[in-house]
């Protein structure tokens, strides 16, 4: 019997006045496995996110975690089952401290304030956030914000973490740290993982499978050696350039 | 006959309550801020009207251009000068703002003024048509005239004049505004001027039909926002509809019920849009 | 887990507790010393300060603008004193009565609105639609008094009977300080716990909230909740301070909107801000009051006060008490609501009335 997925998706669809942003897509993540959502702008990867994350109810379609359907759950509910999520455009909570906005985060799993904080400051030192623990959560600049909206994440202990572009604007350094942290966390704590990202530096150096979305639909699904190197994908996403591998990063 | 003769005198004041919502609405619309001084701006209207009509014997509707004029340039200045330093701030702290800007002119109004109500004496003050029985108030007809007049020449800026149309493309996209070089700062003061032009009319129109006192304030600026909500708003129609709405309400609770429960069926239809429909009758779904 | 007491003081500088307890000491030995008017003076500030505590819970803490908080004293003060009146009930069981009901209240208030995605200024038009209805209504309520006022047997001031809420100001005065302390002492324990967390994770941003999955919808209900019954305890103060009610001034905006000010001016949901904005208002307009009364000149003292409201918003947005806390070395109290927002919190606002839109 092969192993049951993680998250399967199955043929959700949303349309947005008439618009359809996602249409029919389908694709599971594997249990500890990282799977890269990827497409030109406004292919629909962010609404796959939201429908996953509970903020929009699909029209069409079923969404499985762990074989449960959460289909049409609030975000809490959804998070509550074991998915977190970043946002694209990272939203902290700016009167609070970073501990504190990652306290909330822990607070799901405890009640208990000092062992939240101790779970809070464990995750911030991983990230590398530490130093900034009392720090104002506005007074971060925009990749520590995308840091901290990943540790935030973290800290309700999910089992499936959406990452939403928590690359970009980060430098190939910045980008290379986040890959490391990312995939020692999948390694020993089997978390799994989906992403959607623009800088191909680091879905090619992360991902075990990469969903290619393309005007709301699914074009290729595949690990990334083979999926970088489908003319489909060629064609409609990277455009005329066949480089694959490391370096590129498509424009937003 | 007699129920006939109160729906129209409660449409006709509805019509002046319309023109002092628009002022709220247009404010609100594009500036984002809430005015919670717009009843005191209503006052200060109608004691304008009022020390023009004992000085310089100036018919309150004759006034009404006078009146609006001046608190243009006040909306302007006061815009300007604090208001826009809070666009960006929480609503509470707006909030507060317009609420010391209230009560700094209500209690200049009680210094220069006194609590007393005024009114003003007017020659045709009990004169009414009679259209086949039905009797109509010629002071609410020709207030009802100058609030549509009003409507009117706001509807033709928004719709034909170079500002208008800027001011309208500020309210539905600021950063597209900033970008296409518009000057918003410059922008919203003249909204803010003519949201205090609008209530500044309304004010001399309503001195034609009630005294006036310091402390009418608060209520105004709570019907105005019943109107604005009901209505919805950022639409005039919208303003015109809940004004209308909100004038018959009075009137028909006023003559069947108890006029001190009026404004009862006033709040009620307001929780009720909110809960029901709140972008209000006539708002687009935001 | 920490006992409640010792975590009133937790995470702060070790001034603070000091601080604190000269304070408590100073108001316990202020009847001691004051004369008649100073006291009354400081029931006004006890006052003030206790409702701007409860009404800081849910703005301060949650971050909603309530508008309409009369209600709840309203609802507080004629449940406690009709009951009194007509049955004799003792104002502490009246208090009960009062309480819950101005809970339900607030709940019924609080899920119409969130059920319906009403907030931000179109909720705290609600609130104050819901004050102005329940006004009306209650001036035409018999039972009560309707518009013509319910009175209280007036109190014989030697004696103090605490059952009855009958006696002399310093009873009042003890039962209000009592009272402004364990409010604090409950703001406390409820910020260093999951709730006080995530009220202010939805005060700053409800989307991330509930991606955080939290139950925005339960915990906004539990901040009106609360703050709507702890509300209503002063308004059975109230009422058996002043021996009358009429629903025109206990239901007025002006009073829901006075009790937001100490709050605001002291720091917005700071614990001690709503305490320190207390002193500084009830003060201040006390002072106004006596200087202009020489002047004879109406509205003076009005024009003034608007004056200092408005110099206070421009100047110190975040409120007085997390500036002098920094200078005292009291450390700043638990993070307040940012005065200044990010320039996307003009779309933000503007979806305040969400209708179901992508």
């Amino acid at each position: 019997m092969t192993a049951r997925p993680l998250l399967a998706v199955d043929g959700i669809a949303k349309r947005f006045r008439g618009l359809r942003a996602v249409d029919g897509v389908g694709f599971d993540v594997p249990q500890g496995g990282i799977v890269a959502l990827i497409g030109p702008n406004g292919a629909g990867k962010t609404t796959v996110f939201n429908l996953i994350a509970g903020v929009y109810r699909p029209d069409a379609g079923r969404i499985f975690l762990d074989g449960a359907d959460i289909t049409g759950l609030r975000p809490d509910q959804i998070c509550k089952a074991g998915i977190a999520r970043t946002f694209q455009i990272v939203r902290p909570f700016g009167g609070l401290s970073v501990l504190d906005n990652v306290v909330v985060g822990a607070l799901r799993q405890t009640a208990d304030l000092a062992a939240a904080r101790r779970a809070a400051l464990a995750i911030l030192e991983r990230l590398g956030l530490a130093a900034k623990a009392a720090q104002p959560a506005h007074a971060l600049t925009l990749p520590e914000r995308k840091r901290l909206e990943t540790a935030r994440a973290l800290a309700t202990r999910p089992k499936l973490l959406l990452l939403d572009e928590v690359m970009a604007g980060l430098r190939p350094v910045e980008i290379d740290g986040m890959v490391a942290v990312l995939t020692a966390l999948c390694r020993e704590t089997g978390l799994t993982i989906l992403l959607t990202e623009h800088v191909m530096r680091a879905v090619m150096a992360l991902s075990h499978k990469i969903v290619v979305l393309h005007h709301g639909q699914k074009i290729c699904e595949g690990p990334p050696a083979i999926v970088a190197r489908d003319p489909q994908v060629l064609r409609s996403y990277l455009g005329s350039v066949g480089r694959h591998g490391g370096g590129v990063a498509v424009p937003c | 006959m007699l129920l006939a003769n109160i729906l129209v005198a409660g449409l006709l004041t509805g019509a002046v309550y319309a023109l002092m919502a628009l002022g709220l609405s247009v404010i609100f619309g594009v500036i984002r801020i809430v005015n919670f001084a717009h009843g005191e701006m209503m006052v200060l209207g109608m004691f304008g009207a009022w020390a023009l009509n004992r000085f310089l014997h100036l018919d309150p509707l004759w006034a009404m251009p006078l009146v609006a004029a001046a608190l243009f340039l006040a909306g302007y200045a006061l815009q300007r000068g604090l208001i826009n330093r809070f666009v960006a701030r929480p609503e509470h702290m707006q909030f507060l703002l317009m609420l010391a800007i209230a009560i700094m002119l209500t209690s200049a109004m009680l210094m220069g003024f006194g609590p007393d109500a005024r009114n003003v004496q007017l020659d045709y003050a009990f004169d009414s048509y009679d259209l086949g029985g039905l009797l109509v108030d010629k002071v609410r007809v020709l207030a009802a005239g100058g609030a549509v007049a009003g409507a009117a020449l706001l509807w033709a800026f928004f719709r034909f004049a170079r500002t208008g149309k800027a001011i309208r493309a500020c309210a539905d996209n600021y950063l597209g505004a900033q970008v296409v070089g518009l000057d918003v700062k410059r922008l919203y003061a003249i909204t803010f001027g003519i949201g205090a032009a609008c209530v500044g009319a309304a004010g001399s129109l309503m001195l034609l039909l009630v005294d006036v006192h310091p402390y009418l304030a608060t209520d105004y600026t709570l019907l105005a926002f019943i109107i604005v909500i009901v209505g919805g708003l950022g639409s005039l129609g919208g303003a015109l509809l809940g004004g209308l709405l909100i004038g018959l309400s009075e009137a028909l609770s006023g003559f069947f019920i108890d006029p001190s429960m009026k404004s009862m069926f006033s709040y009620g239809l307001l929780i009720l849009v909110l809960l029901v429909r709140p972008q209000g009758l006539l708002g687009r779904r935001l | 887990m920490r006992a409640p007491f010792s975590s009133l003081f937790a995470g702060r500088p070790r001034r603070a507790p000091a601080a604190l307890a000269l304070f408590v000491a100073a108001m316990a030995a202020m009847p001691l010393v004051a004369g008649d008017y100073l006291l009354s003076v400081l029931i006004l500030v006890l006052f003030a300060a206790y409702l701007a505590q409860a009404w800081n819970i849910m703005m301060g803490f949650a971050g909603l603008l309530s508008i309409g908080h009369a209600l709840y004293i309203g609802i507080g003060a004629y449940a406690s004193a009709a009951l009194f009146v007509h049955y004799g009930t003792s104002p502490w069981i009246g208090m009960l009565a009062g309480v819950t009901i101005a809970a339900l209240a607030g709940a019924a208030i609080g899920a119409l609105s969130f059920r319906f995605k009403v907030g931000g200024v179109y909720f705290a038009l609600l609130t104050i639609a819901f004050a102005e209805f329940t006004r009306i209504l209650a001036d035409h309520f018999g039972w009560i008094g309707a518009s013509s006022g319910l009175f209280l047997p007036v109190a014989n001031r030697a004696t103090s009977d605490v059952w009855h809420l009958r006696g002399a100001p310093v009873m009042f005065y003890y039962l209000l300080l009592a009272a402004v302390l364990a409010l604090l002492a409950l703001g406390r324990l409820l910020l260093g716990r999951r709730i006080g967390y995530y009220w202010q994770a939805i005060r700053e941003d409800e989307e991330a909230a509930k991606a955080l999955g939290i139950d925005v919808f339960r915990c906004k209900l539990a901040a009106v909740t609360l703050s709507a019954g702890l509300t209503a305890v002063a308004g059975v103060f109230h009422a058996f301070y002043y021996n009358n009610l009429y629903p025109e001034t206990i239901f007025a905006i002006g009073r829901s909107v006075e009790l937001m000010l100490p709050a605001i001016i002291g720091g917005l949901g700071t614990l001690f801000g709503p305490i320190l904005g207390a002193f500084l208002l009830t003060g201040l307009s006390e002072a106004l009051t006596n200087a202009t009364a020489d002047w004879g000149i109406d509205g003076l003292k009005q024009l003034l006060y608007g004056l200092v409201l408005a110099i206070v918003v421009v100047l110190r947005p975040d409120g007085i008490w997390p500036w002098i806390a920094a200078r005292l070395g009291l450390g700043a109290a638990p993070h307040p609501p940012a005065s200044r927002v990010p320039p996307s919190a003009r779309e933000r606002s503007e979806g305040a009335l969400p209708q179901g839109q992508p």
